[in-house]
């Protein structure tokens, strides 16, 4: 199945306040420890990278291990001084990238 | 998961389970309470008059504080991506018949109140129905379209998204009429002693909820919130794989996922937590 | 329950014999050794100061699958001082190597949430590198029980 991200952030913030937002994309995270049904282990394919900007600009980001769970859940801050988009993007380790906007009026 | 694991948990599942017998009683369900965006959620009811139960507990009350953090926010529950990819299933075309869900059944609120009926009796088919059963006659005999397996992603998704529009609403599944045979059935199932271990569900569920068994916390085994997003499982999960699951750790052979049994079995469950909320899609370890 | 005291112990002792048989993985958990080397190969060899790093875990996880873990490291966070990065590590996993986190001044707070897998009882290591080149450490033991009932 497609990997979905969902995201939320608050639709309208002041300026300079820190607002707090969720992040989980749909994602079998599969660690590369398993074995499959003929006793072969499963190759490892997992979200390795996570960024999160602002207007363009790179606010946060993560670097993902194979020992975060299933359908990867991140939550964290910004700073908002002005009214803008947020932009997050998720790279597979197959190379996919998935994202999502949203935007933030904020005043 | 791999099969070494497998045995592990199947193993420890049995000392667990005779450790429990000559251990000592632990807490009884917990007393938080379940509110999701602003809404109350009921997960305790009085027992119905012939119930063996005292008191009526969802299985979230058995939960540790982090488990059940996850299911009081619809954003941090993390079924929702599999309701969300169910929403846009909702309205996907498929089949010989050019249809979509959506064709007929102009918006998913018209479910409201279905999941807390189920299962009920089909007059047509003379045969009692759950809510895959629904479903799947929707995409064979209108939408002209390939049932889905019980356990697919689009099963589990849709039966979620249905299923959360009665979110809230008391669970009231009859059991007479022409479900009585099957209720019998089920409840049948429900006190006979199965498998290596010669255990039925009331060994657990009914006579030691509230006890440990090792270290997992023993509920009632109320279905009120399927499916589930089983923290073990890493994703959702139906009444039946857990009924299977079940029948595995005592070591008898489990019976087919929508076989005549397990229908049989969940109904006579669901009328054990008749009052209950419905809190699809529940979280559960 | 009619099943008897004896017979309970039977049970357990047999299949405990076969619950030690099974006991061999496909990998080797990783040891709190390694971790100790990984924390130094991301501090750089630099002192870490014990605590100023709040890391909240539960004390027992229900389920190794998915372990909420949350992590706040005080901080003005403005452009001369905040906090560069927080990396997290499970020093009984396969992989001890968790996540980073990387924050800027403009991430307001130093805080981050997410989930996580641990495959056994084990300490989770929280390390952060502040933007004047200091570190701080902190560790939380979390317990993981293998549920009775598997299902």
């Amino acid at each position: 199945m497609a990997s979905k991200p969902r995201v939320k952030v608050p639709k309208k913030a002041s300026v300079g306040e820190i607002i707090r937002m969720k992040t989980l994309i749909s994602h079998k995270m599969e660690s590369g420890q398993r074995k499959g049904k003929d006793g072969k282990l499963i190759p490892r394919k997992i979200i390795n990278k996570f960024m999160a900007s602002f207007n363009d600009t790179e606010f946060f980001s993560a670097k993902v291990g194979p020992s975060i769970s299933a359908n990867p859940y991140i939550e964290f801050s910004a700073k908002v001084n002005e009214s803008g988009t947020f932009k997050f993007i998720w790279i597979d380790d197959d190379g996919s990238k998935y994202s999502t906007e949203k935007k933030i009026t904020v005043g | 998961m791999n099969i070494n694991i497998k045995i592990l948990s199947a193993t420890v599942g049995i000392c667990a389970i005779s450790v429990s017998l000559i251990g000592q009683a632990f807490a009884d369900a917990d007393n938080d309470k379940l509110v999701v965006d602003g809404k109350v959620i009921t997960t305790q009811a009085k027992a119905p008059a012939d119930s063996e139960l005292e008191k009526l507990y969802s299985g979230w009350r058995f939960r540790a504080d982090e488990t059940q953090s996850l299911q009081m926010d619809d954003f941090e529950n993390p079924a929702f991506v599999a309701v969300d990819q169910a929403e846009d299933q909702f309205a996907m075309v498929e089949g010989k018949a050019g249809k979509s869900c959506a064709d007929c059944h102009s918006d998913v609120t018209d479910f409201k109140g279905l999941r807390a009926t189920l299962p009920r009796w089909n007059e047509a088919k003379g045969k009692p129905e759950t809510l895959e059963h629904i479903i799947n006659e929707c995409r064979t005999d209108r939408m002209e379209a390939k049932a889905w397996k019980w356990e697919a992603p689009e099963m589990l998704g849709m039966t979620a998204l249905i299923g959360l529009q009665s979110r809230g609403m008391p669970v009231a599944v009859k059991s007479d009429g022409p479900m009585q045979s099957v209720w019998k059935k089920g409840k049948d199932l429900y006190y006979t002693r199965v498998g290596q271990l010669d255990m039925s569900c009331a060994s657990c569920h009914e006579n030691n909820y509230g006890k440990m068994i090792r270290a997992d916390h023993l509920s009632q085994g109320q279905i009120n919130g399927f499916p589930v997003y089983r923290l073990k499982w890493g994703g959702l999960g139906s009444i039946h794989r857990r009924f299977k699951g079940c029948m595995q750790n005592i070591r008898a052979k489990p019976y087919k996922r929508g076989s005549d049994e397990f229908v049989a079995l969940e109904t006579y469950l669901a009328t054990r937590g008749n009052g209950l909320s419905v809190e699809t899609p529940a979280v559960r370890n | 329950m009619n099943i008897t005291r004896r017979r309970a112990l039977t049970l357990s002792a047999g299949s405990m014999a076969f619950f030690m048989a099974s006991m061999h993985f496909s990998n080797a958990n990783a040891t709190a050794e390694d971790t100790e080397k990984m924390v130094e190969e991301f501090s750089g060899g630099a002192k870490l100061t014990i605590g100023k790093i709040d890391l909240t875990t539960p004390e027992i996880a229900e389920n190794g699958n998915t372990v909420p873990i949350s992590v706040e490291v005080d901080s003005p966070m403005n452009a001369d001082n905040f906090v560069e990065s927080v990396a997290i590590f499970a020093d009984g996993n396969p992989n001890p190597e968790v996540i980073t986190f990387n924050f800027t001044a403009l991430s307001g707070v130093a805080s981050a949430k997410t989930r996580i897998r641990l495959a056994k009882t084990q300490n989770v290591v929280a390390v952060a590198k502040m933007s004047d080149g200091s570190f701080r450490y902190t560790k939380n033991q979390v317990k993981v029980t293998i549920g009775g009932c598997g299902g």
